[in-house]
């Protein structure tokens, strides 16, 4: 099977982390080779964050390029936006639309620009948006958007529920496994 | 069982199942979570040294008491404990030591892009370079058996890439050999009568290690095509890998050093086009055309910058692919202080009182960020109290009134003391600032000899830094709250005004830690915004105008009342609703 790439991408400090684990132990355990690539130092501090999973018979690099991803999973619609250039031609992206203004829009050194997830469209990427904090309040938790983000990534794929339950009861503490599962079911069933 | 392990998680595997007993490492992006790892090992004893000198002087002594040791730093880590390793070279070791050092090629958290390589040529201590976690395992492990069957520290070098990628890896056993110390002055007793007679030891070590990686398989070529041969290590391997597959030959570099040589004339022998793929500096690339070998590297590749595969296969030849792009350019995002960001008051009093600033290394780096814009040099660890006194002695009295240094508690225990110390001596009217949040931050908060915890946690020793600068000979020691906008001004325009040197403890923990409560955060009453955006001149991520109204995001804000500070019109509210 040829390489499949998947990025998760964000603001530093909103959580990614938990994504990439759990698409990491579900892909393991459907018996791909599997590398995952993360950032850590100053970037977290509240810049641009990208991490990269990558699964298929055998993986070579660690990273994803240009033209290379068939999903791209965004925490933010400016993000989103950003590594547009990463998805491959017929990719997609499932993206949360919380706007996170950067220190040059904050300054008033630039704007936040409108509209983008028509910008995102007219370019003919497909381009699944949805409000993933209203979903992961009314899951229980706005700390649950990863979930919210995990189930509707899981529509594009042909993974059994079972599969991606399981990853979840594995990555997610005890405590809020019921919140998280009901994340997943609200993203996945969305619109 | 096969498990997907970070990179730097892997190596601390390795280290464990190779035995390792003792690990002092000082904290580093990318190199942190091996020791952060190896130390959730109960049987290894793990520290965290106030810098890497001493991190790896210590492994040396555990090694010379017959335990398997071992250090880790990142690249510029390494300049500071340059010196035990190039004389650990001549002595050798007794039970392994292996020192890891991790390059940031692309600079995700660096200050320079050095090539660790360099290093290990010049202190003709073997280095091996792994691609991936199974790599970084398995070459942990072998780095101690090299070790001991050739008498030298080895070298294990990382890169981002590899250390902070997971892949699949198996685990083993653990296995303890240990050694017993025995007397040896003419071996460890580095004065010149010995010293000589261990030089030539060196050169013939070199010479038995190049044989290794002849022969030994470190180094293996992967047949396929024969149309173009491409010699690669580390991650540059994985790239070209995922460009060329099995259409071209491969000669995979596993050891960085000492080279091979026959095993590379043959391999070019075989090829009809010679390249050599490695990130950074073209060391192999130079080896090769030392050889006298046609062969392309750095005419084709950058030396700046990472790799990726679509840069690989642009230079060479393969795939290139390219997506979507929107038609406006979108504004950047970089990284940011946090909200609650205890340096920010400091920089927001310094900035108002115009002084000049000279800057360290750690999250306060961000205070040369706009709207901030304070920081006016940013160098190497420690870097700011030294240079203060030369800039100082230099400007003299105009200086020394408006000119301050800023240093954080983990930074100044690395190196700033000894620049402290040169103020005390040779008298510059210098005034220090020591940005004490009680922690290592940057690098994801590591304990440090200030904080009186180890690093698993548990109570330690805890040095006391206004008795510390006081015991240097400075009687002008003041410590205040940078969540104080007026007691820092105030402090700061007595102390820069002094005639004497002093220290000015600025002193916070990091908002981020644990334990620190978050406040309720706060909001804007619309009515009493004048928009006057005084509040945006703290570069707060919190605060943004909206509908021409400043607002707070409840989300993000911990209510430390800096922006409070600066309203004249008592805006912010508290909502009593904790972040």
């Amino acid at each position: 099977m040829e390489t499949k790439n998947i990025m998760i991408v964000g603001v530093g400090g909103q959580g990614s982390l938990l994504a990439s684990k759990l698409l990491g132990y579900l892909l393991l355990n459907e018996g791909y080779d599997v590398k995952v690539s993360e950032v850590h130092g100053m970037s977290q501090r509240g810049g641009s964050v990208v991490t990269y999973v990558r699964y298929g018979d055998s993986v070579a690099s660690p990273v994803i390029d240009e033209g290379e991803a068939d999903s791209i999973v965004s925490f933010e619609l400016l993000e989103a936006a950003r590594w547009l250039p990463f998805l491959k031609k017929d990719g997609t992206i499932v993206t949360n639309i919380q706007q996170i203004d950067p220190m040059p829009v904050v300054t008033g050194a630039a704007e936040y620009p409108e509209d983008l997830v028509g910008k995102l469209k007219a370019t003919g990427a497909k381009v699944d948006a949805m409000d993933c904090v209203a979903l992961a309040e009314e899951a229980g938790s706005v700390k649950a958007v990863n979930l919210v983000l995990l189930g509707r990534l899981s529509h594009y794929f042909d993974f059994p529920d079972e599969a991606w339950q399981k990853a979840i009861a594995a990555c997610v503490p005890p405590k809020f496994l019921e919140i998280n599962k009901k994340a997943f079911e609200l993203g996945k069933n969305y619109g | 069982m096969k498990q997907l392990m970070l990179g730097n998680k892997a190596v601390a595997r390795g280290l464990y199942e190779a035995g390792v007993l003792f690990a002092s490492s000082y904290p580093g992006t990318p190199s942190t979570e091996i020791t952060e790892e190896l130390a959730l090992y109960d049987d290894v004893y793990c520290e965290w040294a106030p810098n890497e000198k001493v991190a790896m002087e210590a492994a040396f002594g555990a090694s010379l008491a017959g335990r398997r040791a071992f250090c880790a730093m990142k690249h510029v880590g390494l300049n500071v404990a340059a010196d035990p390793l190039y004389t650990m070279s001549y002595t050798g070791v007794n039970a392994g030591m292996v020192i890891a050092v991790a390059d940031d090629a692309g600079m995700h958290s660096s200050q320079n892009e050095q090539d660790s390589r360099h290093h290990a040529i010049a202190s003709k201590v073997p280095m091996l370079e792994p691609s991936d976690s199974a790599e970084a395992l398995a070459y942990a492990k072998l780095a101690f058996d090299i070790s001991e069957q050739f008498d030298t520290p080895v070298l294990l070098k990382m890169c981002t890439r590899v250390a902070h990628s997971q892949s699949v890896v198996e685990t083993g056993e653990r296995q303890v050999p240990v050694r017993a110390y025995e007397k040896d002055i003419p071996k460890y007793v580095m004065m010149p009568g010995n010293a000589k007679r261990r030089h030539p030891f060196v050169e013939e070590r070199t010479k038995k290690l190049i044989a290794y990686a002849e022969e030994s398989g470190i180094n293996r070529v992967e047949k396929g095509g024969s149309k173009m041969g491409i010699i690669t290590s580390s991650t540059s391997y994985q790239y070209v890998k995922e460009v060329f597959g099995d259409s071209v030959s491969i000669l995979k570099i596993g050891m960085a050093y000492p080279l091979p040589e026959k095993l590379i004339r043959d391999f070019a022998a075989g090829v009809e086009k010679l390249v050599v793929v490695e990130e950074l500096d073209p060391i192999m690339e130079n080896h090769v055309r030392a050889l006298g070998l046609e062969v392309s590297g750095k005419d084709l590749l950058p030396i700046c910058g990472e790799f990726s595969q679509n840069l690989i296969a642009k230079a060479l030849g393969g795939e290139v692919h390219s997506g979507r792009s929107l038609d406006e350019s979108l504004p950047m995002r970089p990284p940011v202080m946090c909200p609650g960001c205890p340096h920010r008051g400091l920089f927001f009093t310094l900035k108002k009182l115009n002084a000049t600033v000279l800057g360290d290394i750690g999250c306060y780096t961000l205070g040369a960020v706009a709207p901030l814009s304070t920081i006016e040099l940013t160098l190497c660890m420690g870097a700011s109290v030294s240079s203060l006194h030369g800039f100082n002695k230099a400007l003299g009295k105009e200086s020394e009134t408006k000119t301050v240094c800023v240093i954080g508690d983990s930074t100044f225990m690395h190196s700033g003391m000894t620049g402290l110390a040169n103020i005390a001596y040779n008298g510059s009217n210098s005034t220090v600032i020591i940005l004490d949040n009680s922690i290592t931050g940057m690098t994801g908060h590591q304990q440090n000899p200030t904080t009186g915890y180890n690093i698993k946690g548990d109570p330690a020793g805890k040095i006391d830094l206004e008795a510390l600068c006081r015991s240097m000979g400075f009687a002008r020691v003041s410590v205040v709250d940078p969540y104080n906008l007026a007691e820092c001004e105030d402090v700061i325009r007595k102390e820069m005004a002094a005639d004497e040197p002093s220290v000015i403890i600025s002193r916070r923990p990091c908002a981020l830690l644990k334990y620190v409560k978050r406040k309720p955060s706060l909001r804007v009453n619309p009515e009493k915004c004048k928009t006057c955006k005084s509040c945006m001149r703290i570069g707060c991520p919190a605060i943004s105008i909206k509908d021409g109204k400043a607002r707070v995001d409840e989300t993000l804000c911990v209510g430390c009342g800096v922006c409070t500070q600066l309203c004249k019109f008592d805006a912010f509210e508290n909502t009593g609703k904790e972040a």
